[in-house]
C-alpha cells in the first residue's frame, strides 16, 4: 500500500460518487482484493470464512458511503470499516480479538479463491421479498444490466433501481444477523 | 454468491444518492434544538425574571457550561459516526466543560461562607433539573441515534453515550434558563447528574439500536 494507491483509490471514489460506473467497478475490484489480504491474514483460525468478511465489508462500503469525506484519505476509511466488519463476525461467533490497526500497512491485495461453500450472502438474499430477490440476483448472478433486468421482469427501469436499492440495504442489514 | 457478482449488484446501484453525514448532522442538530425548544416552551418555559438574572454572571456561567458540553459533544459525535476519522483531537475538546465548571465551583468555594455551601449545592430545584433535563434531552437523544445509525460509528457505545451528552448539553441550555439555581456547586452536581443519565440511555441505545 502506497500514496499512490490512496490518491488512486479516491480519486476513482470521488468518481464513482458524481456517477461513474466504470470507476466504481474498478474501485470496489482492488478494495476488495485490498480486504481480503487483509481479512486472510487476521483469521488464522477457522469458524469464521474470510470470504464472507470481504462481502460484507463492501456492502456496508456501499451502503455507508456517504459517511466518507471526499477531502479526506479513503484507506483509513476503509479499513476502519473492514476491521469493525471482521470483529462483528468474530463476535457472532462468540470470540474475542483485538486488531491492530497499524497492522494494515503490510496488507497485500488478494484475488478470490473459487469456493463451494454457502455464503452468509446467499441466507441474506433469500430472506429478501421475492421482487427484491429476482432483482438482485438478476444483476450479481445472472450478470444482466438495469435495463436487461427490467425487460426480463416486465417492469420499469426506475423500478428494478428501486429494488436493487431497497434489496441491497436490506442485505446490508440481514447480513450474519441470523 | 461470488464476491464478483456482488459488486456488479453494487455497482449498478451507484446512482442511488444519500446525503453526506456530514450535511445530515447540521440539520439533524437543528432539528434537536427545535425539538428541545417544543418541549422547553411548552413545559416550564423561561424563568419570569430571566432579563434581570442576565445581568449576573453565575446565570450566564450555566449557559457557558452547557453550550460549551454541546459544542464539543457535536464534535466529537460527528468523529465517531465517521469510520477512520481521527477522534483524540476532538476527545480532549470534551475535557473544556468539565473543567470550566470544576474553576467556576473553585471560585465559587472561595466567594461563599462554608456555612451556605450545601444549601447552594442542594437548592431549590434539584428534583425539577432531574426531572426536566432528560425530558427535555430525549427527544434530541433519538434524533441523534437515529443519525448514528445513519452514519457508521465503529464504537457505538461510546458514540451513544457522546450522543446522550450532546443531547444533554442541548437540554440543559434550555432547561438553565428557567432554572433559579445559578450557583456553580448546583450545576455541578445536579446538571451532571441528570446528563449522565442521558449519557447513559445513549449508550444503551448504541448497544442495542445503533447497529449496522
Amino acid at each position: 500500500m502506497s500514496g499512490k494507491d490512496e490518491a488512486e483509490l479516491s480519486r476513482l471514489m470521488r468518481a464513482a460518487i458524481a456517477g461513474d460506473e466504470r470507476a466504481y467497478a474498478d474501485f470496489l475490484h482492488r478494495i476488495a482484493a485490498l480486504v481480503r489480504g487483509f481479512v486472510r491474514r487476521k483469521i488464522v483460525q477457522g469458524g469464521v470464512d474470510p470470504e464472507d468478511v470481504v462481502q460484507e465489508t463492501l456492502l456496508a462500503i456501499h451502503v455507508k458511503r456517504h459517511t466518507w469525506r471526499q477531502d479526506a484519505p479513503v484507506l483509513p476509511w476503509i479499513y476502519a470499516i473492514a476491521r469493525f466488519k471482521l470483529i462483528d463476525a468474530f463476535r457472532r461467533r462468540g470470540r474475542r480479538i483485538e486488531i491492530e490497526i497499524d497492522e494494515i500497512a503490510e496488507t497485500f491485495a488478494e484475488p478470490e479463491a473459487e469456493t463451494v461453500s454457502e455464503r452468509d450472502i446467499n441466507r441474506a438474499l433469500d430472506g429478501l421479498p421475492p421482487a427484491q430477490r429476482s432483482v438482485v440476483s438478476a444483476i450479481s448472478v445472472d450478470g444482466r444490466s438495469i435495463g436487461e433486468t427490467a425487460a426480463k421482469l416486465g417492469v420499469s427501469e426506475t423500478a428494478v433501481r428501486v429494488s436493487l436499492h431497497r434489496g441491497l440495504a436490506a442485505i446490508a442489514k440481514r447480513f450474519g444477523r441470523q | 454468491m461470488r464476491t464478483e457478482d456482488l459488486i456488479k449488484a453494487l455497482d449498478a446501484d451507484i446512482s442511488s444518492k444519500a446525503m453526506p453525514l456530514r450535511s445530515a448532522w447540521w440539520i439533524a442538530a437543528a432539528g434537536a434544538a427545535v425539538i428541545a425548544a417544543v418541549v422547553f416552551f411548552l413545559t416550564i418555559g423561561p424563568r419570569p425574571d430571566i432579563m434581570i438574572a442576565m445581568h449576573t454572571m453565575r446565570f450566564l456561567a450555566k449557559f457557558v457550561f452547557t453550550i460549551v458540553l454541546a459544542i464539543t459533544a457535536f464534535g466529537l459525535i460527528r468523529a465517531l459516526s465517521t469510520p477512520g476519522a481521527s477522534t483524540a483531537r476532538a476527545a480532549a475538546w470534551m475535557a473544556a466543560a468539565p473543567l470550566l465548571v470544576a474553576v467556576a465551583v473553585a471560585l465559587e468555594l472561595f466567594m461563599v461562607p462554608e456555612p451556605m455551601w450545601s444549601t447552594r449545592m442542594v437548592g431549590s430545584n434539584m428534583m425539577i433539573c432531574m426531572g426536566f433535563i432528560p425530558l427535555i434531552g430525549i427527544g434530541p437523544l433519538a434524533v441523534f441515534l437515529w443519525m448514528l445509525r445513519y452514519g457508521a460509528p465503529t464504537r457505538p457505545v461510546l458514540a451513544g453515550a457522546v450522543a446522550g451528552l450532546l443531547a444533554g448539553g442541548l437540554a440543559a441550555t434550555f432547561y438553565a434558563a428557567h432554572c433559579f439555581d445559578d450557583s456553580p456547586l448546583f450545576v455541578a452536581t445536579w446538571y451532571t447528574l441528570a446528563i449522565a443519565v442521558l449519557a447513559g440511555l445513549g449508550a444503551l441505545g448504541g448497544r442495542f439500536f445503533v447497529r449496522w
